[in-house]
């Protein structure tokens, strides 16, 4: 395979064809932007599970006029229930030194939140974490000392489900962004299989192969999905420099959300490089067998 | 060397068959004029040597292999052994002369070192030393068709099909062409050209295929274009 010439065919073809090749690049860009945010967001649910559900999931708060006896008894309780795996107890000063952290970016709200404002509580590591019935029929609310007892785990299993919701929109776009995008390389390729119609012709005639004669399109196509994927990476990158990192700086710390590693990012460009180019190149052959007689 | 046996060509569109039950045989080095008036079957016949039609029924075998079962990986392997001239010449308006001539060498992945030896050699060949750098509209029509014909010869083929070289040249400029095209003829390739040249055919006297309404009416060699001109 003549390199040069091949080389020099998809220049010419992309030159020729520039409006063309500029969306073919940018709605490649935006679809693989998009499916590289929808699999980070699907890796920080994943860590936020991790972070989340190995805590806590159960949490009695105490009344503020609990006494000591029913604060020793709960403990008892607690430490003899086969349902229980683990449970620490957390003072008034406990909670509002968690507090003051956690909001440690929004300093006005810890100034007017009172010191003693925060219940003291137990929190409860279940054997299994669907028994929240057990533990919440064993305390009831509002007698002896316990004020209420929530279930982490269903605010939480509402958090992630408002999560994989944004996750499964943004890949939605996504793919609707793709189909747009397969759409328009495979325009992409026809004018271009159109535009050099001459050349293609006389290759028939003096025996090129078939594979000589398809090659210059389909590299066209897979060097625009590159292109796109790397404005795509580029994007993601500017995503978690400019987005993330900055706005995003206090809960982060806070350890409320995870951050976005750039082992994240790494792990996700190939995948995205591959898809772009994959499709972009895939549609391509396609589009010729179908529409072009070459 | 070019053997077709009952062929009929229908086109779906028509209903007279572009080709009628035509048998007929070529030998290595003829030279052969297939003549006939437009809508004759001439085009349809080379289109077949080119196996860019099937027969609808009948054999066409080039060179020994029957082009009806032939694979499509492997018709590019036959058109490396057939040249192709024609009326317009088809040439790559972008490219100048040698580009042009390379170009047939080039997607047939030739080595570069022989490409650079052979475009100089056929350039003179045709007559067009000097000329490798022009573009072709820098050139006149005659000029035009010697680097079609460069083209299709460049790879030295077995045969050559030329279907009306001459159809858009003076009278002067077509004997030009004619004498290149005997020229190849004497390197022992093939030349097969569809032609209403009556004048050519005449002074050529060479075989006379004619074609009427897809049949073959009339094979003779050293023929003339047709009675009573």
């Amino acid at each position: 395979m003549r390199v040069n010439f091949v080389l020099s065919e998809v220049a010419t073809g992309l030159r020729r064809n520039l409006t063309m090749t500029v969306a073919m690049i940018l709605t490649t860009a935006i679809s693989l932007g998009l499916m590289g945010t929808g699999l980070l967001i699907a890796g920080m649910i994943s860590d936020m599970k991790a972070i989340y559900y190995d805590k806590v999931q159960v949490s009695i708060f105490l009344s503020d006029h609990v006494t000591d006896q029913q604060r020793q008894a709960i403990a008892t309780e607690l430490k003899n229930s086969p349902e229980v795996k683990h449970y620490i107890y957390e003072s008034k000063t406990e909670a509002y030194a968690r507090f003051k952290q956690q909001f440690s970016q929004q300093p006005e709200l810890v100034q007017n939140t009172p010191a003693d404002a925060l219940p003291e509580s137990f929190r409860v590591e279940l054997v299994n974490p669907e028994r929240y019935s057990v533990i919440a029929a064993m305390f009831p609310d509002g007698k002896n000392g316990v004020d209420k007892v929530r279930d982490e785990g269903d605010f939480l299993n509402r958090l992630f489900s408002l999560l994989n919701g944004a996750r499964n929109a943004t890949i939605a776009v996504a793919v609707v962004q793709a189909l747009a995008a397969l759409l328009l390389i495979s325009n992409t390729i026809q004018l271009a299989a159109f535009n050099r119609r001459n050349e293609t012709n006389i290759m028939r005639l003096v025996g090129a192969s078939r594979w000589y004669t398809q090659l210059p399109f389909i590299l066209e196509a897979a060097v625009a999905g590159l292109i796109g994927a790397l404005l795509a990476v580029v994007g993601l990158v500017l995503t978690k420099v400019l987005f993330v990192d900055r706005t995003l700086a206090g809960p982060i710390k806070a350890g409320i959300i995870p951050p976005v590693d750039w082992s994240a990012i790494a792990f996700i460009s190939p995948i995205i490089a591959g898809a772009g180019v994959g499709l972009a190149a895939i549609a391509a052959y396609v589009t010729l067998r179908l529409y072009v007689r070459l | 060397m070019i053997e077709l046996q009952h062929v009929t060509k229908l086109y779906p569109a028509s209903g007279r068959p572009a080709l009628d039950d035509v048998s007929t045989e070529i030998d290595k080095g003829e030279f052969v004029f297939l003549i006939g008036s437009s809508g004759s079957g001439k085009s349809t016949f080379l289109r077949l040597l080119l196996k860019e039609d099937t027969p609808t029924s009948g054999t066409v075998s080039v060179n020994g292999k029957v082009l009806n079962t032939m694979s499509k990986w492997q018709v590019p392997k036959l058109r490396r052994t057939m040249g192709c001239v024609f009326q317009d010449f088809r040439l790559l308006r972008d490219r100048t002369v040698a580009q042009n001539v390379a170009f047939a060498l080039e997607v047939i992945n030739k080595p570069q070192r022989t490409i650079k030896r052979v475009v100089p050699e056929v350039l003179e060949m045709v007559g067009l030393e000097g000329k490798a750098g022009r573009l072709p509209h820098e050139l006149s029509g005659g000029e035009q068709q010697r680097v079609a014909i460069a083209r299709a010869f460049v790879n030295r083929p077995l045969v050559l099909l030329a279907d009306e070289p001459t159809g858009n040249l003076d009278p002067e400029t077509s004997e030009g062409i004619m004498l290149l095209l005997e020229r190849i003829n004497r390197t022992g390739t093939t030349v097969i050209m569809a032609t209403h040249d009556y004048h050519i055919v005449d002074s050529m006297r060479r075989r006379v295929i004619e074609l009427n309404g897809g049949q073959v009416t009339r094979d003779q060699s050293r023929g003339v274009y047709g009675v009573g001109r």
